[in-house]
């Protein structure tokens, strides 16, 4: 089975994030770049599903500048067997990006997809159910575990009211939540090996995709921010400011 | 303009963070119908129509929404929105499966987890785990969206009277089916609606140890949640975590208790009106957002605390 994996290129998930003077964007000059958490989790997942001998090809998209390349070999020396760079400068928005790994899911027929359930810089949460709608395949987003059993894979998720388990016939798509697995290092040999995996580059014109944007970003403001308030010094005292100055017991 | 507002209920009655949909809808304007689709879900319906504001109910009760999957849910929304201007759903987990499918299937763009309404286009939302604020102006033919529920003040539950409508329900694919739950069975009140939370953090050690937040939660009527480490580490269940990626909470008061603060937790309890710290590490980032800091040791500060109150 081949399972295909995207992967995206974010500020790192250490980095404190800075919003511009001007107020356009948050300031990503010179900042630290990384594999978005979620999607080193969805990396994880098919490498152990091919560690399992579910998984016969992972193939690793993922979508960006240049330099998102840095990514792909980190999805490689983690045991990815090739990558996709579909390079754009451009900002895209979900729809295109859900567009974009439409024509490659066609091009390379995965019967597994896996991708983070959201990126940590926008928070949108949005693409792998996109991917679904436009191929037509079930999901299975945020993900705690994933049972592939013939054509058909079990995807546990994490829900607001608990677990809830669902069973989608194959090709599918799962979205990865944080306790689907804890991600391993990935060793220098194998580090050193990725270097000579194939990784294709190609633009969104070679996909036949139009890229059509549809949102503006207005402006971008810091939050509001909390100021520290007072050490109380007991219990009592705290139960005391508790009741007759913040009256909320 | 008019708005579509998908409902989340249990087929018996309507979910509280509909109610603060609503009111996003409301401030967008025009008319504002709620669409119902489950099975056996007249009950659910009947709430609905009572909710204040509301113009029209649609039902879609058919066995195949009984557990309202995000296949046969994105097809139906997808289905009706296309005469709306606005499609709106709450930023539950149940709303943020379905609703991408149903922005895709209508060929636009979706905005997630809005916190203010700006205008009928224009909306923001935290970014960056809430480190920033996004301001964002769509021109997508439908905007649709998903509204985080602290944003906005609930709409009266009571009041209204919509009529009610049955809608015809679209095919079952049949690609993806319900095969079994494990929920969380609690008298407390549900984390996103209580009035005081009090959370444990990696500080509590282990999950035994929770008991003593649970007491005192019974005491307040208060709610228990977590923070992802005490998630991460097996003490409590994944539906208890607070922060970025779990449930976004803004109660009157939050009870951090062992948590160092971590900025997704943050981002998950910041709105909140009053926050306590109690952490025996003073440099704890928590403290930096506390209203009250105590610094101490939580397994003699609470049980006093317990005792005081």
């Amino acid at each position: 089975m081949k399972v295909l994996v995207a992967v995206k290129r974010v500020i790192d998930y250490n980095v404190k994030v800075r919003v511009k003077a001007d107020n356009t964007d948050v300031d990503l000059a010179n900042v630290k770049m990384a594999m978005n958490p979620f999607c080193e989790i969805a990396v994880e997942e098919a490498v152990r599903l091919k560690e399992k001998g579910v998984a016969t090809e992972i193939v690793v998209v993922s979508i960006g500048p240049k330099v998102a390349q840095e990514q792909i070999r980190t999805s490689l020396a983690l045991g990815a067997d090739r990558g996709i760079l579909v390079e754009t400068e451009e900002k895209l928005e979900s729809l295109a990006v859900a567009k974009i790994l439409k024509a490659i899911v066609e091009k390379e027929q995965p019967q597994l997809v896996i991708l983070g359930k959201q990126s940590i810089d926008n928070d949108n949460n949005q693409t792998g159910q996109m991917l679904g709608a436009l191929t037509g395949m079930p999901q299975g987003t945020f993900a705690s575990e994933v049972v592939v059993e013939g054509d058909k894979v079990n995807v546990t998720r994490e829900i607001d009211s608990g677990l809830r388990t669902v069973g989608l016939t194959l090709p599918a798509i799962v979205t990865s939540d944080l306790r689907l697995n804890e991600p391993r290092y990935a060793s220098l040999p194998n580090i050193m090996k990725a270097k000579r995996k194939p990784l294709e580059v190609v633009s969104t014109g070679d996909l036949g995709v139009e890229i059509k944007s549809t949102q503006t970003l207005v402006k971008v403001t810091p939050p509001a921010e909390r100021s520290a308030g007072i050490k109380v010094a007991s219990v009592d005292e705290l139960v005391e400011k508790l009741k007759n100055e913040a009256k909320v017991l | 303009m008019s708005t579509l507002v998908i409902a989340e209920h249990d087929n018996a009655s309507i979910n509280a963070a509909t109610l603060n949909t609503v009111a996003a809808a409301k401030a967008i304007g025009g008319d504002i119908d709620l669409l119902v689709a489950g099975l056996d879900c007249g009950a659910a319906a009947e709430a609905a129509a009572k909710i204040d504001g509301v113009n029209k109910v649609l039902v879609a009760d058919d066995a195949a929404y009984q557990y309202q999957l995000a296949e046969v849910m994105g097809d139906l929304v997808a289905e009706l929105g296309k005469g709306y201007s606005h499609i709106l759903a709450p930023a539950t987990t149940t709303g943020k499966d379905f609703l991408p499918r149903a922005a895709a299937l209508l060929d636009v763009n979706m905005l997630s987890e809005i916190i203010s309404v700006v205008s009928a286009d224009t909306f923001t939302r935290p970014i960056y785990a809430g480190n920033a604020i996004a301001t964002v102006q769509s021109s997508d033919a439908i905007k649709v969206v998903t509204v985080r529920a602290t944003g906005f003040d609930a709409v009266a539950a009571e009041g209204g009277s919509a009529a009610v409508e049955s809608v015809s329900t679209v095919a079952d694919k049949g690609v993806s089916a319900f095969v079994g739950e494990e929920l969380a069975k609690s008298d407390r009140p549900e984390l996103t609606a209580a009035s005081i939370v009090i959370s444990g953090g990696r500080g509590m050690q282990n999950g035994e140890n929770f008991e003593m937040l649970y007491k005192l939660a019974d005491k307040l009527g208060a709610a228990v949640g977590a923070s992802r480490a005490a998630v991460d580490a097996g003490f409590v269940p994944n539906d208890m975590q607070v922060g970025q990626t779990g449930k976004i909470v803004a109660p009157d008061l939050y009870v951090a208790v062992g948590i160092s603060g971590a900025i997704q937790h943050l981002a998950g309890m910041k709105d909140s009106k009053v926050i306590v710290a109690i952490n025996k590490d003073e440099e704890a980032p928590i403290f930096q957002v506390a209203d009250y800091g105590l610094v101490a040791d939580l397994f003699e500060a609470i049980p006093e605390l317990d005792s005081k109150l």
